[in-house]
């Protein structure tokens, strides 16, 4: 039963978010195609390229345990333009602002993104603000919009992966998607459980200084989590993916959650996290790389790219079995991101 | 999960799948096990299970996803209420996608009725409470593993004197469907690997007209990619032997007599019904509805509505899928008219579901 409205699915990051990113809003605005459709724009100007990036974060609750939508924002944002290869340099703010939120609330939350920013060393340095009647948004919402600049000549996009690469990320999945959940539903997980969000720039320099053009793809596994992400590199590099389970980090307090809710943590959301796609002979230095900085300490190989044409992921199962990875399909955990 | 990792220890993988490559090598002919139960089916595909075993054993998926096995027009019941002012409608996650003849409830919510997916049917209580106003519905929809928690929460919403909290039952018990099944000329059941959560409940004694009555080998089995290689060794070992008996693999939780405290909560609140499964039709005594004395919990007497006439959908093969007839590629749909985003079948919705197994797994 096809809908005629929008549903929520439509914004889980999965295949029902492809569709209507497909049918009905690229064909409308711009017509790029998808193996082009990448984390940020890359625009040419006077001989250099610009990044150039937008995202809106409605998580609920605002607040959860590691963090809230305002350094949520900011990271995530400065992820986006990482993920092009780009230093990132500047944001902009746009809230949205409910009648009845508290201004405490508010200051919180300001405090938090003017936090993550100078960490990041990026500066907010344009913004708007509008607040609607009660009931007409749900507290805050936020959007950052974010440019940034490339350092050097790396052509790194979702279609640059190729047979024999190896995959890589910098620790364990799923970490954010369960805080938010277990924050939002008051789920008693007796674990602490922390988003991951944080701003990954700088592992990206480290990366691309140990791995230079042989750094072929980069993403950060957010909404959909890590097995809508490769799909999206698969279908757009055109090559299938094969995936080792018994390699994937997952901490014991995620996995015991995802377990208890009959989730699968390989497609809830991370904020801190990023797949590498980095050919063979580079992989090892570019681990080792990773692994030396604080946010790539738990950087594992996770897989390769195993064939050439079809866009397919599959897992190696730990006792070693084959299945198949699809997008997420409608919604495993509505507005996390 | 450091438990849990010691059952997906592939060193012991492989030595129970050669153990059972030793049991059926000498085995003229082949066989073809059964699991009931939908989380079941779905370890079976995530593990990749299936690719690991000898050709001569076949596993098919039977209809033990509750979600799957519920008829259309209770889906367009709980629509119908959905619609109803003033309803909230209570759910499990998997039931809002699920189409009924003409909508479904997440095209309700979307269309505005208030649908609400909890984590139990307590927080359902808590919602009846926190808005008087309201009539909240839970949709009772499953096997002897929820049903107990449905009746507790019945008796906790009358023992907090709610006059808004009901019910809309559809639940289902597993071993009738098992025995019809059983006894089907078209269906070659050598054995069964039967449900780990509701024989916690039931307990494997359940099983024993199975085994006595229609010969078929019965092996309660874990949802542990272990505990399933194990549960098809042992009913291998009984099909090579020519037994048919009642066998606990999982017997770290599931004992002979089951939960007595679980089951009379359960008949407390709930009696025996005749129920219509999708797919096999009306079994006698196979459902769950309220006795009398809690039938002022009851959605489908308290809160009247008109409900549309039932329209299965054209070519939709859910139910021979649940009955272990067909697989879900030869189904028509699969792929094309049916995908988990536009699902034209329960099958395809359920996170048990057999078809959205093969479309999530399938390789």
């Amino acid at each position: 039963m096809k809908s005629d409205i929008i549903l929520l699915g439509h914004g889980s990051g999965g295949k029902l978010s492809h569709q209507l990113l497909d049918e009905i809003i690229i064909p409308a605005l711009s017509g790029v195609a998808r193996r082009d459709q990448n984390d940020a724009a890359v625009l040419t100007h006077g001989g250099g390229r610009l990044a150039f990036t937008t995202d809106s974060y409605v998580v609920d609750p605002i607040f959860f345990p590691g963090g809230n939508i305002g350094d949520l924002a900011v990271n995530g944002t400065i992820n986006d333009l990482a993920m092009s290869g780009a230093r990132p340099l500047a944001i902009s703010v746009g809230l949205i602002l409910e009648e009845g939120l508290p201004l405490a609330d508010l200051r919180t939350i300001l405090s938090s993104m003017k936090e993550a920013a100078e960490t990041a060393g990026v500066a907010i340095v344009t913004g708007d603000t509008k607040v609607v009647p009660r009931g007409k948004a749900d507290k805050i919402f936020i959007n950052t919009s974010g440019i940034g600049v490339f350092d050097h000549e790396f052509d790194i996009r979702g279609s640059g992966a190729r047979l024999g690469d190896k995959i890589l990320i910098n620790g364990t999945i799923g970490d954010h998607g369960m805080a938010v959940l277990a924050s939002r539903e008051g789920l008693d997980l007796q674990s602490d459980i922390r988003t991951d969000s944080a701003s990954l720039h700088h592992l990206v320099v480290a990366i691309l200084a140990a791995g230079g053009s042989a750094v072929h793809a980069l993403r950060d596994p957010t909404r959909g989590g890590v097995a809508t992400t490769l799909k999206e590199i698969a279908l757009q590099s055109e090559i299938d993916i094969t995936l080792d389970e018994s390699s994937l980090p997952v901490s014991d307090a995620v996995g015991g959650a995802c377990a208890i809710l009959g989730l699968d943590p390989l497609y809830v959301a991370n904020e801190g996290k990023l797949l590498a796609v980095v050919a063979p002979e580079a992989a090892e230095g570019v681990l080792a790389a990773m692994r030396h900085r604080p946010e790539g300490k738990g950087t594992a190989i996770i897989g390769e790219v195993t064939g050439a044409s079809s866009g397919k992921v599959f897992m190696r199962t730990a006792i070693g079995g084959l299945r198949a990875i699809e997008m997420l399909s409608g919604e495993q955990l509505p507005r996390i991101c | 999960m450091t438990y849990t990792r010691e059952f997906r220890n592939p060193d012991v993988a492989k030595h129970l799948l050669e153990r059972i490559a030793d049991t059926v090598r000498d085995h003229a002919g082949s066989m073809t096990f059964m699991e009931v139960c939908g989380t079941h089916t779905m370890a079976i595909y995530q593990h990749g299970i299936r690719s690991l075993l000898p050709e001569k054993i076949r596993l098919i998926s039977g209809p033990g996803c509750p979600v799957c096995v519920t008829p259309v027009d209770y889906v367009d019941h709980a629509v119908a209420l959905a619609r109803r002012p003033g309803t909230v409608i209570a759910t499990f996650g998997d039931m809002v996608r699920v189409p009924g003849s003409t909508s479904s409830l997440v095209n309700e919510q979307a269309a505005g009725a208030d649908v609400r997916i909890v984590y139990s049917p307590l927080d359902a209580v808590a919602l009846a409470a926190k808005h008087p106003d309201r009539s909240v519905v839970f949709l009772g929809v499953g096997f002897e593993t929820t049903a107990p928690t449905i009746a507790g929460s019945v008796i906790e919403a009358q023992r907090r004197g709610l006059d808004n909290y009901f019910v809309l039952c559809a639940h289902k018990t597993i071993p009738g469907p098992m025995a019809i099944l059983a006894d089907d000329p078209g269906l070659q059941v050598d054995g069964y690997l039967c449900p780990a959560h509701v024989s916690a409940i039931i307990g494997a004694e359940a099983y024993e007209p199975l085994a006595r009555d229609h010969k078929v080998p019965s092996v309660v089995t874990g949802f542990e990619p272990l505990d399933m290689l194990q549960g098809v060794e042992m009913l291998a070992r009984q099909v090579v032997a020519g037994e048919a008996k009642v066998e606990i693999q999982y017997s770290r939780v599931v004992k002979a007599g089951g939960n007595p405290k679980a089951r009379e909560v359960l008949y407390r609140v709930f009696e025996p019904c005749d129920a219509r499964w999708r797919g096999i039709g009306v079994i006698p005594g196979s459902g769950l509805g309220l006795r009398p004395e809690y039938a002022a919990f009851d959605a489908a007497t308290r809160l009247p509505v008109e409900v549309e006439e039932p329209r299965e959908h054209q070519g939709c093969a859910c139910g021979e899928i649940l009955k272990g007839k067909v697989t879900p590629r030869q189904c028509p749909l699969f792929r094309t008219a049916c995908t988990p985003e536009n699902p034209v079948g329960a099958c395809m919705v359920s996170s048990e579901g057999t078809c959205a197994a093969e479309y999530k797994y399938g390789t």
